[in-house]
């Protein structure tokens, strides 16, 4: 997944779980919590959808890596990323 | 049940305050807790902002932190218990100076930062009822609680107040004065909070307080009508000293963390009046939950009682034991939990992970403290509430059909969880509400609506609510005020709401909506009602899911069947559908 991509699937879920949230005025560097009404329990199902969305397994010790989009941007190419090079290594 | 017993005996810890349960049940008399606070001087009378700041401040403890403040932003902020007295005594005089006066109720719609508690103190010295919202609730439950409760005085911020207020003032005629926190130029209708504090004199003696004089109002919402005001009085100090020592094991010593926000009774209550009136050093956290932040706050600031509850204790256990084994929290002496049940698993895993077990306890916004209790004496039983404080008698009632009651001797049988009327904090009355007040008494008995059983050693045991309230994230949410929210939206024709069971929060607020003719069914109107309702509502109120049904179960004479509905959304047998509308 490219930023773009990523970025896509995480608006989309978000809105999915809060469809109040103005997705154009959210600030990437700030907590989606601290800027829009979104409580622990929002964040909880926002995290198990990018989960099942992406085929990634999420650790819970990564899910504050989570917290906003431009942390969201970083977790997910980062696992594209890895993914990429395991294949790579895979092949003879 | 399978879970066995914490014990307690021979453990090396610090001697509690109550060493025997047995001994302070036989010994206790609410007199006796009545003399153990200072009332005011001269015999006029009892004020819980006396007893919680005043007392201390001009005392040796004067110097010693009330508050510990810890903001969003990393900032550290102590008040003294004098500091506090002084603030208070400011916005006493500030509301005197404003025409506010006894009985006249004061809101806040604030985060936790600690104007929110020089307000309630200050309040309660000028003998003004305090009623602090969850600055999380939308503009509906805002206005309807400010309605109900004739709001002359709000306490809030700029950006809480432009995104949730201003357009409600129309509708609050009572209103006249809107105190904005932080910020500039007041916008016009409003003063700053900060100015009117400056001027306002330091000195304030607090008037006679009668202990039956009303002192907070909390909201509490039902399964049909309008949310209900709970008032509570100057007396409920009484427990919430006695309770503090008993159930919390709470002293003056104490650095104590309550992680509920004020707008929920038990952030009033707890977050509040009792580890002020004990004379604890209260932490006061601005930020939401946030597991490395939360360990990080009980070793830092040597938390040694933590009362917390069981969703953000189940979310900590998500994330597995090495995050708080990074974490010194061998200062942490007792924690114990609130809001709903909490589960074997999540006691036994504090005792594994923390070092400490959690004691749950379990009391409601009508109780105004705790009733029941796992103590720090006493063996806990992972999974059940504990057993009823000194000075409460608590019993499993069966309904007759008369209309009575009687008490279910035997142990281990099903019934409604009940408590002897008259102890200090019970509610008063429920604004404007006397019916549903009296509905709330039988025999002389408290009925609690939670049905549970009692042990053949006295520990009670939760089992579910006798009525359709739900029971999510620690909060009692009533299915009429989400329903009327989504009755809102053009393209809805009927609403039911349940609470759907879920992992970490109990349950979860789920609607099931019928469509009027000529809307379809698709995820875009979905994602548009879900959104009014969040709007509307706030997230911890409003729906987290939404089913379109064709229409909804009904009885004859139209109510919705939430109880069907719960029913068929838990794969149940669906029971006696005799009087459903749709079935005839």
């Amino acid at each position: 997944m490219d930023e773009v991509e990523v970025k896509a699937m995480v608006l989309e879920i978000l809105t999915q779980v809060a469809p109040n949230i103005d997705t154009a005025a959210l600030d990437p560097a700030v907590a989606f919590r601290d800027q829009v009404e979104f409580d622990s329990l929002d964040f909880l199902n926002f995290v198990i959808a990018l989960g099942e969305r992406s085929g990634i397994q999420i650790s819970e010790t990564d899910y504050p890596k989570l917290a906003s989009l431009r942390g969201c941007i970083g977790y997910f190419t980062a696992q594209a990323h890895t993914k990429e090079q395991s294949n790579k290594a895979k092949k003879p | 049940m399978g879970w066995d017993r914490i014990s307690k005996s021979g453990s090396a810890r610090r001697r509690p305050r109550m060493p025997s349960y047995e001994a302070a049940r036989r010994q206790f008399s609410w007199a006796e807790a009545r003399a153990a606070l200072d009332g005011l001087p001269e015999g006029r009378g009892l004020n819980i902002a006396h007893e919680a700041v005043d007392r201390h401040a001009k005392g040796p403890a004067g110097g010693r932190a009330a508050l510990r403040w810890l903001g969003k932003d990393g900032t550290r902020r102590e008040l003294s218990y004098a500091a506090l007295a002084g603030l208070s005594d400011r916005f006493a005089n500030l509301l005197r100076d404003l025409g506010i006066g006894k009985g006249d109720t004061v809101f806040s719609l604030l985060g936790r930062v600690p104007a929110l508690y020089v307000a309630v103190l200050g309040a309660l010295k000028n003998r003004s009822v305090f009623c602090p919202l969850f600055s999380a609730f939308g503009p509906e439950p805002i206005q309807s609680r400010m309605a109900i409760g004739a709001a002359k005085v709000l306490v809030t911020t700029p950006q809480l107040y432009a995104r949730k207020v201003r357009a409600l003032r129309a509708d609050l005629p009572q209103l006249e004065q809107v105190l904005l926190v932080g910020g500039a130029e007041p916008e016009p209708g409003c003063q700053s909070f900060e100015r009117r504090l400056e001027v306002a004199s330091e000195d304030f003696v607090i008037p006679p307080t009668d202990p039956e004089d009303a002192a907070l109002l909390h909201f509490t919402s039902g399964t049909t009508g309008r949310p209900k005001g709970a008032l509570h009085v100057h007396e409920a100090a009484v427990v919430h000293a006695a309770s503090a020592r008993f159930a919390l094991d709470l002293g003056p010593e104490d650095v104590y963390w309550c992680t509920a926000d004020p707008g929920w009774v038990t952030g009033t209550s707890y977050g509040i009046v009792a580890p002020l009136v004990v004379g604890a050093t209260l932490v006061v956290d601005e930020a939401e939950f946030e597991p490395e932040r939360w360990y990080r706050i009980l070793q830092d600031e040597k938390v040694r009682v933590w009362y917390t509850a069981p969703t953000a204790i189940r979310m900590l256990m998500k994330l597995g034991p090495d995050l708080p084994r990074r974490f010194d929290l061998s200062a942490l002496r007792l924690a114990a939990s609130v809001g709903e049940p909490l589960n074997p698993e999540a006691v036994v895993w504090g005792l594994k992970v923390l070092g400490q077990p959690f004691h749950d306890t379990w009391w409601q916004t009508e109780t105004g403290g705790i009733m029941l209790a796992n103590f720090a004496a006493t063996d806990i039983k992972p999974g059940s509430m504990g057993r009823p404080l000194p000075g409460i008698e608590a019993a499993i009632l069966r309904h007759r059909e008369d209309g009575g009651v009687e008490v279910i001797g035997e142990a281990g049988r099903e019934g409604e969880l009940a408590l002897k009327a008259g102890w200090p904090s019970m509610f008063r009355g429920y604004l404007n509400e006397e019916a549903r007040y009296r509905k709330c008494f039988a025999d002389g008995w408290y009925l609690s609506g939670d049905l549970a059983r009692r042990d053949s050693d006295g520990y009670f045991w939760f089992l579910g609510r006798a009525d359709d309230m739900i029971k999510s994230a620690g909060h009692l949410i009533g299915p009429f005020e989400v329903e009327s929210a989504l009755m809102e939206h053009p393209a809805v024709a009927e609403a039911g709401v349940i609470g759907k069971p879920d992992p970490v929060a109990m349950e979860t607020v789920k609607a099931f909506v019928a469509l009027k003719p000529g809307f379809r069914p698709d995820d875009a109107l979905r994602r548009e009602i879900l959104g009014l309702a969040r709007e509307r509502l706030g997230p911890a109120v409003a729906p987290r899911e939404i089913d379109f049904l064709d229409d909804l179960p009904k009885t004859r004479s139209g109510k919705i069947m939430r109880r069907l509905l719960k029913a068929r959304e838990l794969g149940l047998t669906e029971g006696d559908t005799s009087t459903l509308e749709s079935s005839s």
